[in-house]
């Protein structure tokens, strides 16, 4: 697709002055670039680049070790399976090669219609609810083959439109941080003082 | 009765400290670390990802130590920790050897076993430890990673994922050293990899370095890969010659075919550094279409004859114009490429002919005055509290010394103030930069250094002045002017001029720099000059006036030449005389700074080529002159003897000190300033800016086949507002005019250059910007127009 477009480049901007170094809003452009185009195209990464004075290679390393940053283009619905421990002993594996069949695709793989993007994902922290799975990150708890037939149908149907939004990929760079509470807006060097929250005791 | 005897003062260095390595007492310096002080009492650490010239990252743990503690003895990774007082480090244990076995065996649980097709089996220092370090079998039965094999990551470098260790090296050096971070690790994790952007090539004029330092095979050349194994390789140390930095470097031939370079760690010089022009460039010397036989002009054609032949027609040339006219008939162009011996015969035959009309440079350099300041070294500049630039791009034209500089500029040791009519490498490394219009540099720089803020700085401490020739097409004076006004405001300043050709300074210290160029190519054009000898030069393809090079060149009755290759110039001679190259002769050399090195030879020569000094020799001999010398050992020893600027450099003090030997200032005394008139901003038109990219059509990279394609080829680079202006779009022809004549150029937007300005590189393959150039004007002014 295409560079951050003029609107984001202001907020982009925006975000970048609530950082002392400019390179560490790039993680928050990165979701920027996503949220603009369902995932982070070379284009974006390298107007990234230029914005806050990093090479498109070093952008590029710094997106891809995150698994949710997403490359290609993502279904509208992502569904990652947990496959860390106390789900694989609930059937995680065999709810994976269930989905895998009922889409037809592979882990990984995006359906032909664009509907959806199946994944194996690591600990979603709800053991206790195993197997489990996220929806474009919802929950779905204790997933048998027949409730994740019934999740695809009501995707499919729009039943869910409500309760799950529908855009694979995360987004949450907007949140609003107020100019007094602008977390490491003044550079290293310049800090004199003990932050106010220490209130004059030091650390353990 | 007590009496106060003074207690005698112990004088403690604060930086000392005394550590005991595998039970032996060790000095070192604060905040050195344990592996390095380890190396120097002998102690060898394993260790891949550790390189001195660089930060330290602890990325590949083999370098584990022991060191005593508070609560026993523990592991630590001796890249990482300092040194400190008392310290008692243990290189040797059980404990170690079970670490360091350990490490090695989890990297080959991924690393091929492919070491007898590998280019870096032999030298491989994974290799080398898992036989020295290693457990010797493995427990890892699982099958190993596989990825795509080799990936062409640049032009030049390709690599292979299999084999990579993950040490971190090569994205390490391209990110601090030479500042291209355009190699980085991708996919962190369990499939961490090493790539670039896609579609983004790593293009840095410094990508060959990766290969020399990667710690196994992961990254290959493609100038060398699969053609030698190490072992059958011959290594001689050498000095790189190809610009005026003076890189020291190893000639590695196999059956008398030169292979491969690689960078010496010198470190005054070059930190085992080298451009990738300079790296690969080998592939010139022994190019197909090197001169191996004399040749002497048959009508149209040049035809091959024997050297008694050749040279007793050069000598009867010779002769007959001295006989017609004198000395003044006979001109000498060139010799900045050879050695200090080819420069020292050559001036001698000069001097027994009395001939005056001599120079090395082209018209493209400085006068040798600027040899006479005060100077400094590549060490002093990059130490100094502020580097006055008023050189040409560095990062193009001596690009070692660009990372030197970048370097003082990054570890906050110096502060660069770039004076320059067009943006340079190091213009973002500057802590200012002054842009000026061609023909008004003295004036900018004058009023800059009176700012207090400026005046400031420069009163903090070293002031070095960087020195070249930054525009071919502005006359050297307006420089030599820029140069005066920085001595005159901080007279203090000491000097590194920044002439280009590998051995000018040689060339002009032994005398070859009697007359301007300029003047003797004026004279040819006017018909006073009836024999031109070009000793390794070609002023039709490196003089910036070219229409005054080839006037010069059509209206000389007779030129010899001695030279490699048949040159655009060359080919002109009456007698051309194949000359030895790089790597195929004995000699010294002298860098930017002074330096003198020993070159060596590494492969017989092509042909029947010979050395420049022989030549002379040779052609003095003939016209009944004894220069007294017959080897270039006697050659060397006569000019350590007759000429006083390389009185220290003796063959005696050259073996003695690899890393050279640095020469005096020159003894003449500075040039009466000539005030060359300020050039104003041209009312009509662009002023024109030439200047020089690393990889050009010189034959050393037009004959070289890795490097060739690199060339990026002759365009007018024109500020994106003028752009709009003129109504071009980017990348369209327009008519580029001078007074003389005009060219159609490809234009491409850069805002690097000056609105006012146009800016064009020299010697490029494409339409030739020398056209444009006069060289009797003090700036050339061009006018551009669509077409």
């Amino acid at each position: 697709m295409a560079r951050l477009s003029e609107e984001n480049v202001r907020l982009a901007n925006e975000i970048i002055g609530r950082y002392p170094r400019a390179r560490s809003a790039m993680i928050p452009l990165l979701h920027l670039a996503q949220e603009q185009d369902g995932h982070v195209t070379n284009e974006a990464m390298t107007h990234i680049g230029e914005l806050v004075g990093a090479t498109s290679a070093e952008v590029y390393g710094t997106a891809s070790f995150y698994e949710m940053f997403k490359f290609e283009p993502v279904g509208k619905y992502l569904i990652n399976i947990c496959g860390t421990m106390s789900c694989a002993l609930m059937g995680a594996e065999e709810l994976m090669h269930h989905a895998e069949h009922r889409l037809g695709v592979k882990l990984g793989g995006t359906t032909d219609d664009g509907m959806f993007t199946l994944e194996r994902a690591e600990c979603q922290a709800a053991c206790t609810e195993a197997p489990c799975l996220q929806v474009n990150y919802r929950y779905r708890f204790r997933v048998a083959d027949a409730d994740f037939d019934s999740l695809v149908d009501d995707l499919k149907a729009g039943r869910l439109n409500d309760e799950i939004p529908a855009h694979g990929t995360v987004a949450r760079v907007r949140q609003h941080i107020p100019v007094d509470r602008g977390v490491g807006a003044v550079p290293p060097e310049d800090v004199t003082e003990a932050p106010t929250w220490m209130d004059g005791k030091a650390a353990l | 009765m007590t009496t106060t005897e003074p207690t005698p003062e112990v004088v403690v260095d604060p930086n000392a400290i005394n550590l005991t390595i595998n039970g032996r007492p060790v000095a070192a310096r604060k905040g050195e670390l344990i592996i390095a002080a380890a190396d120097r009492s002998g102690d060898y650490i394993p260790r891949f990802c550790y390189h001195p010239r660089m930060s330290s990252v602890g990325m590949c743990r083999q370098c584990l130590v022991e060191v005593e503690g508070p609560r026993g003895p523990m592991m630590v990774v001796s890249c990482m920790t300092p040194v400190a007082e008392g310290q008692v480090v243990r290189t040797e244990t059980d404990q170690v050897k079970r670490a360091q076995e350990g490490i090695i065996e989890l990297l080959l649980a991924n690393h091929p076993l492919d070491c007898p097709v590998c280019d870096k089996g032999g030298e491989c220092p994974l290799q080398d430890q898992a036989f020295s370090h290693g457990p010797g079998e493995s427990r890892f039965i699982e099958e190993k990673r596989h990825y795509e094999k080799p990936i062409a990551i640049s032009d030049l470098v390709l690599l292979d994922r299999e084999r990579c260790i993950l040490c971190d090296r090569c994205t390490r050096f391209a990110d601090e050293v030479a500042g291209d971070a355009l190699i980085h690790f991708t996919s962190r994790g369990n499939n961490t990899q090493v790539q670039t952007f896609p579609d983004e090539p790593f293009s840095s004029y410094f990508s060959g370095n990766t290969v020399q330092i990667c710690p196994v095979g992961a990254l290959t050349a493609q100038p060398y890969r699969f053609k030698a194994r190490p072992w059958d390789l011959e290594k001689t140390e050498s000095t790189c010659t190809t610009c005026s930095v003076g890189c020291r470097i190893t000639l590695e031939s196999s059956r008398d075919e030169l292979l491969r370079y690689q960078g010496v760690d010198s470190d005054p010089v070059n930190h085992g550094w080298l451009c990738d022009k300079g790296r690969f460039n080998f592939e010139s010397v022994k190019s197909d279409a090197r001169l191996s036989n004399p040749l002497v002009r048959d009508g149209a054609s040049l035809v091959e004859t024997s050297w008694s032949s050749a040279l007793s027609t050069a000598a009867s040339i010779i002769t007959s114009a001295l006989r017609s006219g004198g000395a003044t008939r006979v001109a000498v162009l060139g010799g900045a490429r050879g050695t200090n011996e080819d420069a020292h015969a050559w001036a001698k035959l000069a001097d027994a002919l009395a001939i005056d009309s001599v120079d090395a440079q082209l018209g493209d350099g400085l006068p040798a005055a600027v040899l006479a300041y005060p100077q400094a070294t590549i060490d002093d500049a990059s130490r100094a509290s502020t580097i006055i630039l008023l050189s040409p791009d560095l990062k193009e034209e001596l690009p070692i010394l660009y990372l030197r500089l970048r370097d003082a500029s990054e570890k906050k040791r110096s502060r660069i103030l770039e004076f320059a009519s067009k943006g340079s490498g190091l213009t973002r490394y500057a802590w200012k930069s002054v842009p000026h219009m061609p023909g008004n540099q003295a004036k900018v720089v004058a009023s800059t250094l009176s700012e207090s803020v400026v005046s400031a700085q420069l009163a903090k401490g070293s002031v070095v002045v960087v020195v070249g020739r930054s525009n071919l097409a502005e006359s050297d004076e307006y420089t030599m002017a820029a140069l005066d006004a920085v001595m005159a405001a901080h007279p203090s300043a000491t000097v590194l001029p920044v002439l280009r050709r590998g051995n000018v300074r040689g060339a002009l210290s032994a005398g070859l720099g009697r007359r301007d160029a300029v003047d003797i190519l004026t004279d040819a054009a006017n018909g006073e000059i009836d024999c031109l000898v070009l000793v390794g030069s070609d002023p039709i393809a490196d003089f910036p006036d070219t229409d005054l090079a080839r006037r010069a060149l059509a209206a000389v009755p007779n030129i010899i030449a001695v030279d490699t290759f048949a040159t655009a110039s060359s080919t002109k001679a009456t007698v051309l005389l194949p000359a030895a190259a790089f790597g195929e002769k004995d000699g010294s050399t002298t860098n930017l700074e002074g330096r003198v090195t020993r070159l060596a030879r590494k492969v017989t020569v092509n042909g029947t080529s010979r050395p420049d000094w022989m030549v002379a020799l040779e052609l003095a001999d003939i016209l009944g002159h004894d220069l007294g010398v017959a080897s270039v050992a006697e050659v060397h020893a006569d000019l350590v003897s007759s000429n006083p600027v390389f009185g220290p450099a003796t063959r005696a003090a050259l073996s003695a000190h690899p890393d050279g030997v640095v020469l005096a200032p020159l003894a003449t005394a500075t040039s009466t300033p000539v005030a060359p008139p300020v050039a104003e901003k041209p009312g009509f038109g662009h002023r024109l800016v030439v200047g020089r990219k690393l990889y050009d059509n010189g034959r050393n990279v037009s004959e070289s086949p890795s490097l060739a394609p690199l060339a990026p080829g002759s365009y007018l680079h024109m500020h994106s507002l003028d752009l709009e202006r003129l109504g071009a779009a980017d990348g369209a022809s327009v008519k580029v005019s001078g007074d003389r004549t005009s060219i159609v150029m490809n234009v491409v937007a850069d805002d690097s250059v000056q609105r006012g300005t146009v800016w064009a590189a020299w010697a490029q393959s494409g339409a030739n910007i020398g056209e444009l150039i006069d060289a009797t004007k003090w700036v050339n002014d061009v006018r551009v127009e669509t077409l």
